[in-house]
């Protein structure tokens, strides 16, 4: 690292830990040392109630009841165990999941695997906007239907889904209602019980907590939902998840709660101001700019824009010393594939190589916005005079005519 | 992953940008890649008619950065050289060159095949035996 400025624009890939959370988690490092599964002296005793706090903290955010948490390793293990869980405990009853092609590798693999057992999993698209279309969505369900897995907001685009009107259709078909809602807890307010979300994956890293800590909610009434464990052990968190309990980082996790309950409201009018900004003034400034995904349904911080006929990654790579964003494009990858949320929002191929994921956050300064204007409008320009394709494109030349020969 | 300087340097002051005149029949175009791919690649050379060397040579390419570096340094290695020279240029030489990594290899073999596409291009337009080289391509 260098003495040189540094802005961190990638808060949907994890955010910094809040100092006061920091403050908050030190002491059970060593001045609080016990396992909360010590049932019999005060080291595990004052591991407990701290744990206890946090889950009070944590269930106050989303207006759930305590017993309704259960701590995982982080939002990966909580979507394997919500669907793998529920796959198993309620397989006789069906073998049939509903997802979406935009969901997170998290849900997706899973979903995969549960194919893999015997599973049947049906995969809705999106539209443009990003959104689900809820006709298709009831209609894909049948007697055999166990699960209905939609993510509450999305990690590339920031779109928000109909959740209500998901929780009603899964209500009248007395199907389960699943939700990763790594994006959105903590950020916008998310009350799973009145939006009829019955389980629901979120994780400290993306609301200013620590990272290696995440929870489930598993609702306990009306319906009382049943997950078999995946992790089996000493039969921590009611028998659904074992392991001894991270003490520090869930006193991290639920620090974190009570500070996003307290400011979300303030941090998402502050950011979605600089959002705002952000795309308004790289569109006046350069040409063929595009936002994607529904601007009226998204999260406050979030913009996902592709400059078109700029390769993603390298106009990355104009300020990647200074600005810390991400890309949809393939280069990005291993796969050489460009990413498969904006394809499924139909992007062309073009497009999705083109875009760049800002997501602000609360360390967030409009000096931080003003500068990524600046640096992102000198790349792109850069970028623009270096490009074949812009050269054509300039020059009135159909590309889409063009016959690419290469199979790279 | 961080870049070798030179691969930056090439990345941010890239050398040769521009357009020849593609109706010229001393200039060779060569255009790989596609744009759903990520990468394209556009690399021209002008061939000097009395001595057979190339004199001149530019690009444009849409890509990532190794891309781009690949490209630049392409055009600076081809000024000078012969056509048989030119041909000679093997991708692991810019690979070695820039400190390509294991994953943007396919960036100089665009860069090679962007070499041979425009000399193939100079030999056709002007009646010259097409050399076999070009024709072995990477795809």
């Amino acid at each position: 690292m260098t003495n040189k400025r540094l802005i961190y624009l990638d808060n949907n890939a994890t955010t910094p830990c809040d100092p006061r959370v920091v403050d908050a988690m030190v002491p059970y490092f060593y001045e609080v040392p016990g396992n909360a599964a010590s049932r019999n002296h005060p080291f595990g005793w004052a591991a407990e109630e701290a744990v206890d706090y946090a889950r009070d903290q944590i269930a106050d955010l989303i207006n759930v009841d305590p017993k309704e948490i259960i701590f995982t390793s982080g939002a990966t293990e909580a979507d394997n165990l919500a669907l793998k869980g529920v796959y198993e405990m309620y397989s006789r009853k069906g073998n049939h999941i509903i997802t979406v092609k935009t969901e997170h590798k998290a849900v997706l693999d899973a979903c995969q695997k549960i194919e893999k057992m015997g599973g049947q999993v049906t995969y809705l698209d999106v539209d443009d906007k990003g959104l689900i279309n809820l006709e298709e969505l009831e209609a894909a369900i049948t007697d055999k239907t166990i699960l209905i897995s939609v993510m509450w907001a999305n990690n590339e685009t920031g779109v928000i889904q109909p959740m209500k009107a998901i929780g009603e259709i899964c209500e009248k078909h007395g199907v389960l209602f699943f939700s990763d809602a790594v994006q959105a807890v903590g950020k916008i307010p998310v009350d799973p019980k009145e939006t009829g979300v019955h389980l629901m994956a979120f994780t400290a890293h993306k609301m200013y907590g620590p990272k290696g800590v995440g929870a489930l909610f598993v609702n306990r009434k009306k319906p009382r939902v049943k997950v078999t464990a995946q992790v089996d052990g000493g039969g921590h968190e009611r028998g659904m998840r074992s392991g001894t309990l991270n003490v520090p980082g869930i006193v991290g996790f639920g620090k974190a709660a009570e500070l996003a309950k307290k400011e979300m409201a303030q941090d998402a009018a502050r950011l979605s101001k600089l959002r705002d900004k952000l795309e308004k003034e790289l569109s006046a400034n350069l040409e063929e700019v595009y936002i994607n995904g529904s601007v009226e349904n998204r999260m406050p911080h979030v913009a996902n824009v592709s400059f078109k006929h700029v390769e993603g990654e390298g106009l990355m790579m104009t300020f990647n010393q200074e600005i810390a964003v991400s890309s949809g494009s393939a280069c990005t990858s291993a796969s050489l594939e460009p990413s498969y949320v904006l394809v499924a929002l139909g992007l062309g191929d073009d497009l999705a190589h083109s875009s760049i994921r800002f997501s602000l956050g609360r360390f967030t300064k409009e000096e931080d916005v003003d500068y990524t204007i600046a640096e992102l409008t000198k790349g792109v320009t850069h970028m623009r005079n270096l490009s074949p394709i812009w050269e054509m494109y300039k020059e009135g030349v159909d590309i889409d005519a063009i016959e690419w020969g290469s199979e790279h | 992953m961080a870049y070798s300087e030179k691969l930056l340097d090439h990345f941010k002051n890239p050398r040769n940008v521009g357009t020849l005149d593609k109706g010229d029949k001393n200039v060779g175009t060569g255009l790989v890649g596609a744009p759903e791919c990520g990468d394209v690649m556009r690399l021209q050379i002008e061939v000097n008619d009395e001595d057979g060397t190339i004199k001149d040579a530019k690009f444009k390419t849409f890509g990532c950065g190794s891309a781009i570096a690949s490209s630049s340094l392409a055009t600076e290695w081809l000024k000078g050289k012969s056509i048989n020279e030119a041909l000679s240029i093997d991708n692991m030489e810019i690979v070695e060159e820039l400190a390509l990594p294991p994953v943007k290899i396919h960036c100089s073999v665009l860069a090679e095949d962007a070499i041979k596409a425009a000399i193939k291009d100079y030999q056709e337009k002007n009646g010259l035996e097409v050399s076999p080289e070009t024709e072995n391509s990477h795809h």
